[in-house]
């Protein structure tokens, strides 16, 4: 009960900062998106940070920490503490810059001006929609999940609150703090939520230090010794492969329409400094806890029917009460930090994108568009928790989606990097980089859907000599090359496409490179002294 | 602009920050075990998290985009039309 109330007074609190931020809001598109352009430069740091952590961070980690070992953390964090910060810190602070000059709120805006081509646009925000609507839904799955969890205290199963009341509680908080407050709502929110999250993980392992016989040390070596356990503190269950092709995966982060959006905002570039050199230091934070929590949980609580509850499970059996529903609030924190960001990137898309891209605003006004925003942000919001509670058994379709859609954003990495670095790059090389990540996608969806993992689908030479160049590896994904990841090929793939296909055509007019690559300033020839013959 | 010599010596810290991702010695060894408790490869990549700070710290330092500072709204676009309203 006590968790239970803990959060509950934590929900509470951000709904009321939605309605400070609503009073504090002017009835335009740029202050309800953008905050007016006009976020410091620690609030942007945590909320940038808040915008890219979901459960996942937190639940996943542990959990997957759980099954697969200590290599979970260099798969997915420390890579990501490289990656992210350096797509920020090259492409986040152009991007901020050209949003700047030329009034762009999304990235569909800026590549529709830098190619002179609306249907460009048009794809890449169908393909961005399409990829970022599962992540939504599973964010409002993983919330309801959470919820019901955490107020099971006993294991009855018969939670206080059940998995469509969590949904509903969080869709509820979450609407309600965009609808009013929109980034500004939704930036402040964030500065309790990863204060919060950020938090957890110290907090976490203090306890359970506190609460373990013998100190970690002992159950670290228990682990080592035991021929079936010992994996988990290794990685020699870890195809290199695997462990470099995910490397790849961070390059998503920056083409997340919500990631892009957030980089619009900022009030000044410099914004961006304290970002990208404390980002690798918050994933520290919040990743290593989680990942060796994880890995002990194997040790000291045996088989667990539900890895990804590992942590959870650990809070129970090692943490007071009352901690546990902060943690529990640190945890729906990063559930919600990020499905915010989702939804209002949605709604900042629809609305700039397509309604007023194409008619809206020179019809109806501009306090019509906030009106339309904030309608879509409704509808979005119910369509997706029917969706979470209709297919609450199929989660793992989402799971699946969610996890090619990491690979799909990024192998439209090449299309961001060629719009602001290379001159000679058009719409054509866009549209097929575009269309290749699509068709992509979809290919290796129904694979998935029509293989059994260990299955091979295409493969050169016979017997040992075998190279397995398409096939499902043992936990079911579609691999490349003996081990590598879809992203490989994706991503390489998709940049080729954008290289060959500008090539072959004709770029952009001159107005739009000069506007885009204006020509450096040569520095000025001394003026010859006029000669004054006497 | 930056100098070539600059550009280069900075392109080739990152790459070798991102080749040092790779750390092979430490892939089937779980001791020694750092402060008594945390195996080898975890430890690594938590250091190797510290790496990625500073080297995003010396970015900062040496490849700041300065001339993005004065970025200023254009007269004839939607943000430069915002400036002129408020």
């Amino acid at each position: 009960m006590i968790p239970v109330i803990v959060i509950l007074l934590y929900l509470a609190v951000i709904t009321l900062v939605g309605v400070v931020a609503f009073r504090r809001g002017k009835n335009n598109t740029e202050d309800f998106f953008l905050a007016s352009r006009s976020v410091g430069e620690m609030v942007f740091f945590l909320s940038i940070f808040a915008t890219n952590m979901t459960a996942f961070a937190i639940l996943g980690s542990s959990g997957q920490a759980y099954r697969q070992g200590i290599g979970i953390y260099g798969l997915m964090a420390s890579s990501s503490g490289l990656v992210i910060p350096l797509t920020i810190f090259l492409i986040g602070t152009r991007l901020w810059a050209l949003g700047k000059r030329f009034g762009h709120q999304t990235q569909v805006a800026f590549f529709r001006d830098r190619w002179e081509c609306d249907t460009i646009g048009t794809v890449i925000f169908v393909l961005s929609a399409v990829m970022l609507i599962p992540y939504m839904i599973i964010s409002i799955m993983g919330g309801g999940t959470v919820l019901a969890h955490l107020s099971d205290s006993g294991g009855t199963n018969t939670p206080l609150i059940p998995y469509w009341l969590g949904c509903a509680v969080v869709a509820v908080v979450v609407t309600l703090g965009v609808f009013l407050g929109g980034m500004r709502g939704t930036v402040w929110v964030n500065i309790l939520q990863t204060t919060l999250f950020l938090c957890f993980g110290a907090v976490a392992v203090l306890t359970i230090s506190h609460a373990l016989p013998g100190g970690f040390g002992e159950y670290v070596t228990r682990l080592a010794g035991d021929p079936k356990t010992s994996f988990l503190v290794t990685r020699e269950k870890m195809p290199p492969q695997t462990f470099w092709s995910y490397t790849l995966i961070p390059l998503s982060s920056i083409m997340f329409p919500h990631m892009a959006i957030m980089c619009f905002s900022a009030r000044k570039v410099t914004a961006f400094r304290r970002t990208v050199v404390l980002y690798p230091i918050a994933i520290l934070l919040i990743w290593l806890p989680c990942v060796f929590l994880g890995v002990l949980g194997a040790a000291t609580l045996g088989k667990v029917g539900d890895p990804d509850g590992i942590l959870l499970l650990m809070l129970e059996k090692y943490a007071p009460v009352w901690l546990a529903g902060i943690l529990g609030a640190g945890i729906i924190s990063a559930v919600m930090g990020s499905d915010a960001h989702q939804v209002l990137a949605l709604s900042t898309m629809f609305t700039k994108d397509i309604y007023q891209h194409y008619g809206g605003r020179e019809k109806y006004g501009e306090k019509a568009a906030v009106y339309f925003a904030r309608g879509f942000i409704i509808v979005v919001t119910v369509a997706a928790y029917v969706i979470a509670l209709e297919l609450k058994e199929k989660q793992g379709i989402f799971e699946i989606a969610v996890r090619y859609a990491f690979s799909g954003f990024a192998a439209m990495a090449p299309v961001m990097i060629a719009a602001l670095f290379w001159k000679r790059s058009t719409k054509w090389g866009a549209l097929a980089a575009t269309v290749f990540t699509a068709a992509c996608l979809l290919y290796f969806a129904v694979l998935q859907r029509t293989h059994r993992p260990g299955d091979v689908i295409w493969q050169i030479g016979q017997g040992t000599e075998a190279i397995k160049v398409l096939f499902l590896n043992p936990r079911g994904d579609v691999s490349f090359w003996n081990g590598f990841m879809t992203v490989v090929p994706m991503v390489f793939g998709s940049a080729f496409c954008m290289i060959a296909a500008s090539l072959v055509t004709r770029p952009p007019s001159q107005a739009s490179l000069d506007k885009y690559f204006p020509p450096r300033k040569q520095p000025s020839m001394p003026v010859p002294e006029p000669v004054h013959n006497a | 602009m930056m100098k070539p010599i600059k550009a280069i010596l900075l392109t080739l810290l990152v790459l070798v920050v991102y080749v040092l991702h790779q750390d092979f010695w430490n892939w089937k060894k779980a001791e020694p075990l750092v402060f008594g408790f945390l195996p080898i490869g975890l430890a690594y990549h938590a250091a190797y998290s510290v790496l990625a700070s500073i080297t995003m710290a010396v970015l900062v330092k040496f490849a700041w985009p300065h001339h993005l500072e004065n970025v200023k709204p254009e007269p004839g676009s939607s943000a430069g039309q915002e400036e002129s309203d408020h």
